[in-house]
């Protein structure tokens, strides 16, 4: 029997804890339609029954506030779970429960899961969960997600409620004081007879919506257009009568009865606090040290940058590994397969790309594991707080700091899920700003690019190099920021009312499946994208290629050369490679990317770009990642020497093209440009098409105006 | 009884009740949502290194705002202002 069990709670409660708690390694991260709200799924079997666990975005209410808890209202209304599980965090018991009082009302039955007991029994604080239980309802379970207990009982309970047969709807019923009461009165008799929307949503909460003024509800209610302007009108009256009687609104009074009401229930011995109740638990004390005036920043930056030290110095040995693995494969490729087309695509196409790509996979899985880290401990939303007065300054709001961390503020995170977190900010102006400039910062994708020419130019000193470019990506984004805020996107700032949730060691098991989960969106992406636009490039590096007398005047020389007396041997092979590499240089310029590089080379000869780097930044439009594979294709195409490998660092240092501001002024380029097509795509479904165009547009002029000052300055020194 | 200050005022450690809410729309849906409403006993906890948002504790959790969100917030403050909740 299929059934399905959706999950609740506020943000931080654990839910997510109980959900890998459930399902494991069972899950499925995906997106609901048409908005980028994570879906998460997961399988569980419990006896007979075959369960889809659906983990709902964690929120603190069911207002149509945040697309977050429109998600999770709706899921509960339209796809009626066979049951539904609240998550709480029991040492927070009064404002979890306005989140379930929320879900009663709504009529749907709920099993409620007050998760960290342990918590709460080392705080000497005890809950009589029989007696909570029987006012609210609805069964009551303690448990300690993290280790599993009461794991059982919320089986069986779970057991019981979806095969049980579902009582008729019941809604809680709050008294909202006399005037409101009335009201609500008046208007379910109203709903219920006319029908109102079909009876699909209970009559009661209609009205409380009606009252609070939610947009969805009175969208949805438009459609029955004379109830919907009677509901209107008793609104009106009421709000009136309370701005004139009680100096305040319907949906402030609605809160406060709310909060009353669980006032009500937690009073009379529910919840029986420790006399001497110790003074400073163990987030305040942190919190003296951590977000203190003067040590929290040093801290943070600190931690920052020991963070990327520690993905370095750690990342560098499996880097190798995946390195020497994909030289290994590309060696007995070429070796066994006869020269020509197919093994010049299989290798240089490839092997190289692909290899390229995941070369990097130990780097982005240890700094997402220390992302988890920051995350789940509770040390993120710190960082919010802290550099909030700062971002302002930008037009931009401390939720912001997420996006932009997630984005490669911390070297090694990606734009893609970046500009996702972007959607947890209230206001679409902060939001519009923070989307379009997080794609500066330096993402897992430039890094490479990044080392390589660090490697190259500034030999020994990569972490630091690494470092001042992360600094400049901040200040160009922060900068663009401001300079958006007071342009195209101006506006009032948005409310900052933001939960410091006290620090929790994260479980080891939910860091690792954090990490795993985007470490598998990044391989899939270099399995799939990168794969395809590997072989593109390589058949726009191939074809149409040299014509016929090009390559018989090539073949002319050769048969010259090998015909002149030569001293030695090693003099006529060396004579011969040299036809080699001219041959295959003039191959790539003959390539459709060759003439596409060469044709932008007046333009990007300001900025100190040949051909061949034009080639690898027009691939990475495509995706970052393919700048170095590109670069690395471009050269070794240029090259056929299979006995000398010299690193494409080595390479580029000795090329005479290249110098110090070549470099300076493509890490910038880099930097800056266009950002790849996927985040470009992510970036138009958030804030839509016009904005991502922009950011196409406006980055690529930034990075070139950028680039050509660089090179310029540099070159006149 | 002293007259409610506003929030903003508060320093940091001090104590007091929360007397009634002014914020409206949005912000005010927020605010009440995570239980800033009147009645609530609230503490300080502090104020971020550049002196905004400001940190404070309320119904067993921490919660921060930006000051000018504070000034819309009228508190009764003990008379030591000195003890937590």
């Amino acid at each position: 029997m299929n059934a399905t069990l959706a999950l609740m709670g506020n943000p931080n409660s654990g839910k997510t804890t109980l959900f890998n708690n459930l399902t494991g390694a069972r899950q499925h991260v995906g997106n609901y339609p048409g908005i980028t709200v994570e879906k998460r799924e997961g399988r569980l079997k419990i006896e007979e029954l075959d369960i889809t666990v659906v983990d709902l975005p964690g929120t603190y209410s069911l207002t149509a506030y945040t697309q977050d808890e429109l998600v999770a209202r709706n899921f509960l209304i339209e796809n009626n779970p066979d049951a539904v599980v609240t998550v709480l965090d029991a040492t927070n018991l009064e404002r979890s429960l306005y989140l379930v009082l929320q879900i009663l009302e709504l009529g749907t039955p709920v099993i409620v899961v007050l998760n960290m007991m342990d918590e709460v029994r080392r705080k000497g604080v005890s809950i009589d969960t029989t007696r909570l239980s029987a006012l609210l309802g609805t069964p009551i379970l303690e448990m300690v997600a993290r280790t599993g207990e009461g794991r059982e009982a919320l089986l069986k309970e779970a057991r019981k409620a979806m095969l049980e047969q579902r009582p008729a709807r019941t809604e809680l019923r709050i008294s909202y004081g006399h005037d409101l009461d009335e009201t609500l009165d008046a208007m379910q008799e109203l709903i219920d007879s006319s029908n109102f929307l079909d009876g699909r949503y209970p009559s009661r909460w209609l009205g409380l919506k009606y009252l609070e003024n939610d947009a969805e509800v009175l969208a949805l209610g438009q459609s029955k257009p004379d109830v919907h302007a009677r509901l209107r009108e008793m609104t009106a009256t009421l709000a009136d009568h309370c701005r004139k009687t009680l100096n305040t609104e319907p949906e402030s009074l609605i809160a406060d009865y709310r909060y009353g009401f669980i006032s009500g229930l937690l009073k009379d011995g529910v919840v029986t606090r420790p006399t001497t109740q110790a003074r400073f638990d163990l987030t305040d004390k942190l919190d003296t040290v951590l977000t203190n005036r003067l040590a929290g920043p040093l801290l943070m930056f600190a931690i920052i940058y020991l963070m990327f030290e520690l993905t370095f110095t750690l990342g560098e040995v499996p880097m190798g590994w995946v390195e020497s693995f994909f030289g290994w494969l590309s060696e007995k490729a070429s070796a066994t397969l006869p020269e020509g087309l197919l093994s010049s695509l299989i290798v240089s196409g490839i092997i190289d790309g692909v290899g390229g790509v995941l070369g990097f996979t130990p780097l982005i899985l240890i700094m997402f594991f220390f992302l988890s880290f920051l995350e789940d401990s509770g040390y993120m939303a710190r960082m919010a707080y802290m550099l909030d007065r700062v971002f302002r300054i930008f037009g931009l709001h401390g939720c912001s700091v997420m996006p932009f961390i997630i984005s490669g503020g911390i070297p090694g995170g990606c734009a893609v899920p970046g500009v996702m977190a972007a959607r947890t900010l209230r206001s679409p102006k902060e939001k519009i700003a923070t989307v379009l400039t997080a794609p500066f910062l330096s993402c897992g994708a430039k890094v490479p690019v990044f080392l390589l020419l660090a490697a190259a130019f500034f030999p020994g000193s990569g972490a630091s190099a690494l470092f001042w470019i992360t600094l400049g990506g901040w200040v160009m984004a922060l900068l663009s920021a401001r300079i958006l805020r007071s342009t195209v996107i101006k506006g009032e700032a948005t409310p900052f009312v933001m939960e410091l949730p006290p620090y929790r060691m994260p479980t080891l098991k939910g860091m690792c499946l954090h990490t795993w989960e985007r470490v598998w969106q990044y391989i899939k992406k270099a399995g799939t994208v990168i794969l395809a636009i590997s072989i593109l490039l390589w058949a726009a590096m191939t074809f149409p290629g040299p014509s016929e007398e090009q390559t018989a005047r090539f073949e002319d020389q050769r048969a010259t050369t090998q015909a002149m007396a030569w001293d030695s041997d090693e003099a006529l092979e060396e004579a011969l490679t040299g036809i080699d590499n001219a041959e295959a240089q003039e191959a790539l310029r003959t390539s459709l990317a060759g003439m596409i590089g060469t044709a932008l080379e007046p333009v990007s000869k300001p900025a100190g770009f040949d051909w061949r780097t034009n080639i690898a930044l027009l691939g990475g439009f495509a995706a970052k990642e393919v700048i170095v594979s590109s670069l690395g294709t471009a050269y070794s195409l240029g090259e056929v020497d299979p006995e000398e490998s010299v690193g494409l660092s080595e390479k580029l240092r000795s090329d005479p093209a290249w110098n110090v501001w070549v470099a300076v002024s493509l890490i910038a380029f880099v930097l800056l440009y266009a950002p790849c097509f996927v985040t470009v795509a992510v970036i138009g479904r958030e804030i839509g098409w016009k904005w991502a165009a922009f950011s196409v547009g406006f980055n690529t002029v930034l990075a070139y105006g950028v680039s050509v000052t660089i090179y310029q300055v540099g070159m006149k020194l | 009884m002293q007259q409610p200050i506003t929030l903003r005022s508060m320093h940091a450690n001090q104590s007091g009740i929360i007397d009634s809410v002014s914020a409206t729309g949005e912000l005010g849906r927020r605010i009440r949502d995570m239980g800033l409403v009147p009645g609530t006993p609230v503490t300080i906890m502090g104020r971020a290194p550049l002196k905004d948002p400001v940190a404070l504790k309320l119904r067993d959790f921490i919660l921060t705002l930006r000051n000018n969100e504070a000034d819309l917030i009228m508190v009764n403050v003990n008379e030591s202002g000195e003890i937590r909740q």
